[in-house]
């Protein structure tokens, strides 16, 4: 018999973290701070306009790029929290959830060769879905002392001829960085200068602490050479409804809808009509999670430093990155050990890219109880490894 | 903006460590302290309760609430009536209400005898009132924004980020 399957999808690694969660599930009373969600119920107003929907027999596909109703309320939506126009016509599609969103705007934009530059640490769909979509990832690795932010040196160091797309995620996974205004517009220039186009995933807009969060499509001369991705599954603590959207240019968004209507057909119907109510009437539970992870985020920033740990504050998502280096073990055996000794979960930085070598993602989607609990083994862990050191 | 956050964070849990409320609002806890001493004073916070579901003790509860309707009296409209009702230290709670009657009173005894002699023996007999109506709460299952019913398990499952 032949060989069934793909070259290429044989070379793409499965997520490196996977066995490790692994032995989480199979581990009795072990606490996980590994989950990448909310721990809040989606609002119960929101679900029951699903049931409500449901209850309405609309159990109908919709059209391809989603409900009209919809996507005027995602348009009314991001001119209202982050000053971004787009029509509803031609410059929305309604994905499932954010990734597919991010894996047919790679497949829209990509030809074979293509270059995308993809800052690390990151979320790790976007180097695989590049592959998947011919192009050829590029990796640019942030560094702690710029915040993990993306500089325009960065960018220009990595460029080449073939480069075309920019993956920005801010703020972001793993690291909890933001890209403030100011750093925003000193890359535009940089990519206006050459010729790139932006994918920015901002599925964590809504998680910014420290200001209001800004979008580069609405720094001057970027709207025509960004996709905007963002979705309901972190602002809404809607992640199972599978619920997310991409907009940008008319050119680019058509041919993502071409994508999704042969692969996907449309998004969840169910979950678009309780994504309308979302949208109309979600801003205050917004504010409300948005406070608890906040307090949650400071919470912990405190007690790492207390510890005299290296950690540099996270104003985004729901994540902190502290650095583990001083312990002299990989991020792989620190979460190992933490978890074999101490039955706490967290994720090795690298499992986000090589540069997360040497850090920790520490996920504060928990109540502050179990926040507590975890936090009070990890600085057990922590002084049992320096006593470890000093001896 | 603090005075919000640190009224919303208390509600729940009045009962929190000084050092943890300035730790996750991100303010020093003098400030604190000092915001706390200034909305008790100015009675913005009138005290710091329990919540119990004294269904789970052994001692004997029942609650009603007591739709009442009155007379307003002239200069005083509702108000001296409520008064006279809310001396009363079984009376947990006195609201103005709109609609079909006046006043609901909430009102705790250790059996029904104990509350319908309340009633007729105390409300009934107040010559403003005009009529009651008394109901009995036959389970909690939420007060004060907090379900009794025990949370369920963290559900998420583990999957990779």
């Amino acid at each position: 018999m032949r060989n069934p399957l793909s070259r290429e999808v044989v070379t793409i690694k499965p997520s490196g973290i996977r066995k490790f969660f692994d032995i989480v599930s199979e581990m009795k009373d072990a606490i996980s701070l590994g989950v990448g969600e909310p721990d809040f119920d989606t609002p119960w107003h929101i679900r029951d306009e699903g049931i409500y929907s449901l209850e309405k027999g609309r159990t109908f596909y919709t059209s391809n790029a989603g409900l009209k109703e919809l996507k005027i309320e995602i348009c009314n939506y991001l001119k209202r929290r982050f000053e971004l126009e787009y029509h509803y016509k031609d410059e929305v599609i309604v994905t499932v959830g954010g990734s597919e969103a991010i894996d047919i705007a790679l497949r829209a934009m990509l030809d074979p060769g293509d270059e995308v530059l993809i800052p690390q640490p990151c979320y790790v769909s976007y180097d695989p879905c590049t592959v998947l979509a011919g192009g050829k990832p590029v990796p640019i690795q942030l560094k702690q002392e710029n915040q993990f932010r993306l500089t325009p040196q960065e960018i220009l160091d990595a460029v080449t001829e073939k480069t075309k797309v920019l993956i920005l995620a801010f703020p972001n996974n793993p690291t909890g960085a933001i890209m403030e205004k100011k750093d925003l517009e000193a890359i535009a220039k940089v990519i206006i200068e050459k010729d790139l186009f932006v994918i920015s995933d901002e599925i964590y807009a809504e998680l910014s602490y420290a200001e209001n969060h800004v979008s580069i499509a609405s720094i001057p001369g970027m709207r025509e050479r960004t996709i905007v991705i963002n979705g309901f599954s972190k602002s809404y603590a809607m992640t199972g409804w599978r619920l997310g959207y991409a907009c940008g240019p008319e050119e680019i968004i058509e041919q993502m809808t071409k994508i999704h209507q042969f692969a996907i057909m449309c998004a969840p119907t169910t979950s678009q009509y309780a994504a309308v109510e979302a949208l109309k009437n979600g801003d205050e539970d917004v504010k409300r999670m948005r406070e608890a992870y906040n307090q949650r985020r400071r919470y912990l920033v405190h007690v790492f430093r207390e510890l005299g740990l290296e950690c540099f504050e996270p104003f985004g998502a729901f994540y902190v990155f502290p650095c583990i280096r001083e312990f002299g073990m990989t991020s792989d055996e620190f979460a190992t050990r933490f978890l074999q000794e101490e039955k706490v979960a967290v994720v090795p930085g690298t499992a986000f890219g090589d540069c997360g070598e040497g850090f920790l993602r520490i996920s504060y989607a928990y109540s502050m109880e179990d926040l507590k609990l975890a936090i009070g083994r990890f600085s057990d862990f922590v002084e049992r490894l320096r006593a470890e050191q000093n001896k | 903006m603090m005075r919000e956050e640190l009224l919303m964070v208390i509600e729940k849990n009045s009962r929190i460590d000084l050092k943890e409320l300035a730790i996750i609002l991100g303010v020093e806890e003098i400030d604190i302290v000092n915001e706390l001493a200034t909305m008790e004073k100015e009675g913005i916070i009138c005290g710091y309760h329990t919540l119990i579901d004294w269904d789970k003790t052994t001692i004997d509860k029942v609650t009603a609430l007591i739709e009442v309707r009155v007379t307003p009296q002239r200069g005083h409209g509702f108000d001296a009536i409520a008064e006279r009702i809310y001396k009363y230290p079984e009376v947990r709670a006195v609201y103005l209400i709109s609609g079909g009657y006046d006043l609901l009173v909430i009102l705790d005894g250790k059996n029904l005898r104990e509350v319908s002699q309340f009633v007729s023996d105390k409300l009934s007999t107040q010559e403003s009132i005009l009529s009651t109506a008394t109901h009995f709460v036959l389970k909690k299952y939420k007060d004060h924004g907090t379900i009794f019913e025990k949370k369920s398990e963290d559900e998420r499952m583990v999957i990779t980020p």
